[in-house]
């Protein structure tokens, strides 16, 4: 039992001397975090490639053909990879790949991959294909750009290039090159029907259905979604998001780029948005109603009144039902450890909804200048870490005593052994996380992980409790049993 | 329909997979790398591959997978990977401590023709092994073969550490091939039963099947240690078991240490554990207890008590050379009608396995090796069967063709008792024979009308 006692406390990770700058205490010393730097090699690093980035991305388009080119484990890892919904077709959750062998790799792979894109074509007629290229294909040299012209001129359908070899850095160069081909689809379409009062959903992917919940505000309010890009996302709502009037974008990277690159080519604004939190959710949608507000005033009459309608009545469900779930998690715990820092963000506010404070939080894919923004909302002692590894996490989970972390997969586990709760805010989250309603949810998932009987059966924090509360000084088995 | 896309006339397909029934060595490797003791397997390439791996194995096992990555950016890939992974030796030494890093490569660093022994070797020299710790490797090019090609290559690799004093041990070593934790501590114990003494390699039994212990070890208890690697070139014996998967690692330790070895089918329904049991028996010279003896009646009994429910049931099976060749056996065995069988792993030798196990069958059945799901869908809309055995994807299938489905394989990402009930043995027999019945069943109880609706088995 004196041993399980130590292990509670402060112990500190095993540190990389040259991560220490990617790790901040608040509180402890000016704040500098190095960020957007390559991980070490030789770091477990939870962070991915730059197929992966863009992948991820484009992968909810649902009617268009994703052929991935590249030896088959590419094309496998990201079959069906997340639980992006469609309204209707469901050809994205098929997976193609020209399984590229040994002989391709030395003659090359671009006859196979015309050959591929042809047969594919014809079967399926999609509205557009996109094909991604891997780390082989960027090093055998294959003219991606050519084949896909020429097959595009074969078939009269766009065939898009995605220049994601995997080496070229990491999931933010993916978001990049998936921008990139999406912006040759945006403006070949025909926008003459759009309202003005109108916009496109951006870097938001449709989990578990939450484009939807967020389009359902809008309609609500009076604005006209052109385009989810790429939540229930379809090409042919991409050929005509430029008839947008403004852009929303969530997520950090994903979609940003080309937010940019549309502010650029065909001068629509875009406003920064998150749809997670309840501060968050009512902000953005404010900020929908004031833009117009202010730049088309004359259509655009009683439409933040709509909007201060909407977030009462949808406040006047949720605030009960979340005050009934923080009774219970009232001064509890939490690690946040996320893809992109934007995340992070509204899930820091998020917890104070629910009485929790959150002291870790970190990204795989922040900037500076959003840990320094988290820093500043954070409490003193919290610590903000950058491409995290499983060692630095379980230690700073220890440390900190946690009750609940926030990550993906491959954190879900470490979690667990830790004996502490988890929540899935990542590709494969099965319930809607986002909105005014994903905040319940948010709140019963957190409730329904936290309150779970089985942690009083972990020997790590059943023995802490038993540090802490000398009057129940009994065995390990003892409290267990307790249950 | 997920996969409405399907059409049932199947064509001539050269240039494309479509929905693969495989995936790439890396992942073999890696598997293979964490049931070694303190082992941090290691990817020599572009971070995503060691992501995707780790997402993989985490969402199959459940529990942590660590692996480090030699993170390759741009200049690695122009001017070769030597530096990322004496970084990375160097640095996984000093950070993690693991007892042995398992070095496997990739697409990019196989391309661009990374040396890992010299790049090894230059480690060494440099000072970043230190002493009494181990770097081991294989080379698992993702183009060539497939996640089992990893498996056996890495498997290999351990043999190249064995090394022969021209003493035996008496041991026999058992290279049991991509099977479960839960399969490889099954073997142990039937070793154990036989008073046989064993070395199990990989052993990942105790590593991802672990319990909740409070802590995150980044090295679990379990796995085979180096000593034991190094001592298997001293055993009386090898069993491999499976050829994809085991049969490369014995061949290598029967050249280089002279260790004469068995390949067996992996040891998965009544004949196979038969054939396994009894070289166990043969190698180390000892007889089977009754308690064995007493296992195997059992499913004897059991199939004779329910055999009038398998008769000639149709099934569609698709996996991995190994054990889809035992499956099918077992399968045949029992009067079931395996019809399509496919692997995406390529291998001439496993479509004449599988027509050799069903040629007395009055029908032909479909198998291909180098297939895909594709394929598998199109037969079983041509030539619809009662039963789908394959790994989680096989639910798309099942779904839209509405077929009962035993998920068995790599990977089951939306079950869990894989990790933790094995089906090699006799007792395995049990487990997949309770598994296919309750399958059959439930789909005759929900189908049949009420007037025919049955209490009684």
């Amino acid at each position: 039992m004196t041993n399980t006692a130590k292990a509670i406390g402060a112990e500190k990770a095993p540190i990389f001397e040259e991560r220490k700058d990617q790790i901040h205490r608040i509180g402890e010393g000016d704040f500098a975090m190095a960020c957007n730097r390559d991980s070490l090699a030789g770091a477990v690093s939870q962070r991915a490639c730059v197929f992966c980035g863009s992948r991820v991305v484009l992968y909810p388009i649902a009617d268009a053909l994703h052929l991935v080119h590249g030896p088959i484990g590419c094309a496998a890892y990201t079959w069906d990879i997340r639980g992006a919904l469609s309204s209707g077709p469901e050809l994205h959750r098929l997976s193609f790949s020209t399984d590229l062998q040994e002989l391709d790799v030395v003659f090359g792979g671009e006859k196979k991959l015309a050959k591929a894109l042809d047969e594919l074509i014809v079967r399926h007629e999609p509205k557009a294909a996109f094909v991604y290229s891997t780390c082989i294909v960027g090093l055998i040299g294959d003219d991606l750009a050519a084949v896909c012209k020429a097959a595009s001129a074969r078939h009269g359908i766009p065939v898009i290039p995605v220049q994601s070899e995997g080496f070229k850095g990491n999931k933010r160069e993916g978001y990049l090159a998936a921008c990139k081909a999406m912006r040759t689809l945006v403006g070949t379409g025909d926008v003459s029907s759009i309202s003005p009062l109108s916009v496109n959903i951006m870097g938001d992917f449709n989990l578990a259905g939450e484009t939807w919940i967020i389009k359902d505000y809008l309609t609500r309010m009076g604005i006209e979604v052109v385009a989810g890009i790429t939540g229930d996302g379809r090409v042919d709502d991409l050929r005509r998001a430029h008839g947008a009037s403004l852009n929303l974008v969530q997520c950090s990277g994903a979609t940003q780029d080309l937010a940019k690159m549309m502010r650029d080519d065909y001068g629509i604004p875009f406003v920064r948005v998150s749809w997670i939190g309840i501060e968050d959710v009512a902000e953005s949608l404010y900020d929908v109603a004031e833009h117009f507000e202010l730049t088309r005033p004359e259509l655009a009459a009683g439409l933040v009144d709509r909007t201060a309608a909407l977030v009462r009545e949808e406040l006047s469900t949720l605030m009960p039902r979340l005050a009934e779930l923080r009774r219970d998690l009232e001064g509890k715990k939490a690690a946040v450890y996320v893809g992109g820092s934007f995340k992070a963000f509204s899930l820091v506010k998020a917890f104070r909804h629910l009485g929790m404070e959150v002291v870790i939080v970190g990204s795989q894919t922040g900037t500076e200048e959003d840990y320094r923004e988290l820093a500043a909302i954070c409490a003193p002692g919290t610590i903000v870490v950058d491409d995290a590894n499983p060692l630095e996490l379980s230690a700073f989970i220890k440390e900190k005593d946690v009750d609940i972390f926030v990550g993906g997969v491959k954190e879900r586990p470490i979690a667990f052994k830790l004996g502490v709760g988890f929540c899935d805010h990542n590709h494969e989250r099965k319930i809607a996380l986002e909105g005014f309603v994903g905040m319940l949810n948010f709140a019963k998932e957190v409730h329904a992980s936290v309150m779970s009987p089985i942690w009083r059966f972990v020997p790590r924090r059943e023995t802490g409790r038993n540090v802490s509360d000398a009057s129940t000084a009994t065995g390990a088995e003892a409290t267990g049993a307790e249950v | 329909m997920l996969l409405r896309h399907t059409p049932k006339e199947v064509t001539e397909r050269s240039a494309l997979v479509i929905n693969p029934a495989k995936t790439c060595q890396p992942i073999g490797a890696m598997y293979a790398a964490l049931g070694i003791h303190g082992c941090l397997p290691h990817s020599h390439g572009s971070q995503g591959c060691c992501a995707y791996h780790r997402s993989a194995l985490t969402k199959h096992y459940k529990e942590p997978v660590s692996a480090a990555t030699s993170s390759f950016t741009e200049g690695a890939s122009v001017f070769g990977g030597q530096a990322n992974l004496l970084q990375a030796i160097d640095n996984i030494f000093t950070v993690y401590e693991p007892e042995v890093i398992a070095v496997h490569t990739t697409c990019l660093s196989e391309t661009i023709g990374d040396d890992i022994k010299q790049i090894r070797d230059k480690a060494d020299k440099q000072g970043s092994i230190p002493k009494g710790k181990h770097v081991i490797y294989c080379n698992t090019p993702s183009y060539v073969g497939s996640h089992v090609t990893g498996f056996s290559n890495m498997v290999k690799g351990m043999t190249e550490v064995s090394e022969s004093t021209g003493k035996k041990n008496g041991k026999v070593n058992v290279i049991p091939g991509w099977v479960e934790p839960s399969d490889m501590e099954e073997l142990k114990r039937l070793a154990a039963l036989m008073n046989v003494p064993i070395t199990l390699f990989p052993d990942t039994s105790g590593i991802l099947n672990g319990p909740l212990s409070g802590e995150f070890k980044m090295f679990p208890e379990g796995g085979v240690t180096m000593k034991e690697l190094k001592e298997a070139g001293d055993a009386i014996g090898t069993l491999a078991l499976g050829e994809w998967c085991s049969a490369d690692a014995a061949r290598n330790l029967d050249a280089k240490c002279k260790v004469p070895c068995r390949v067996l089918d992996m040891p998965f329904g009544l004949k196979a554990t038969d054939r396994f049991v009894d070289s166990l028996r043969t190698i180390a010279g000892t007889s089977v207890p009754e308690e064995i003896t007493r296992e195997r009646g059992q499913l004897v009994d059991m199939i004779s008590d329910t055999h009038q429910y398998y008769y000639h049931k149709k099934v569609a099976l698709f996996g991995d050379p190994d054990q889809l060749i035992s499956m099918v056996e077992f399968l045949v065995s029992i009067d079931m009608w395996p019809v399509h069988v496919v692997t995406g792993t390529p291998g001439a030798k496993f479509e004449k396995r599988i027509k050799e196990l069903t040629a007395h069958l009055p029908f032909e059945v479909n198998v291909k090796a180098a297939g895909d799901m594709f394929l598998l869908h199109q037969w079983i809309k041509n030539e619809p069967v009662d039963l789908l055995i394959g790994n989680t994807y096989g639910k798309y299938i099942a779904r839209d063709e509405d077929i009962p489905f035993l998920r068995w394989g790599f990977p089951i990402l939306d079950r869990v008792g894989h990790q933790y009930f094995p089906t090699v043995g006799y007792k395995g027999g049990l487990r997949l024979l309770e598994k296919i019945l309750g399958l059959i069943l439930d789909r005759k109880d929900r189908d049949d009308s009420e007037s025919v609706f049955e209490l009684t088995l």
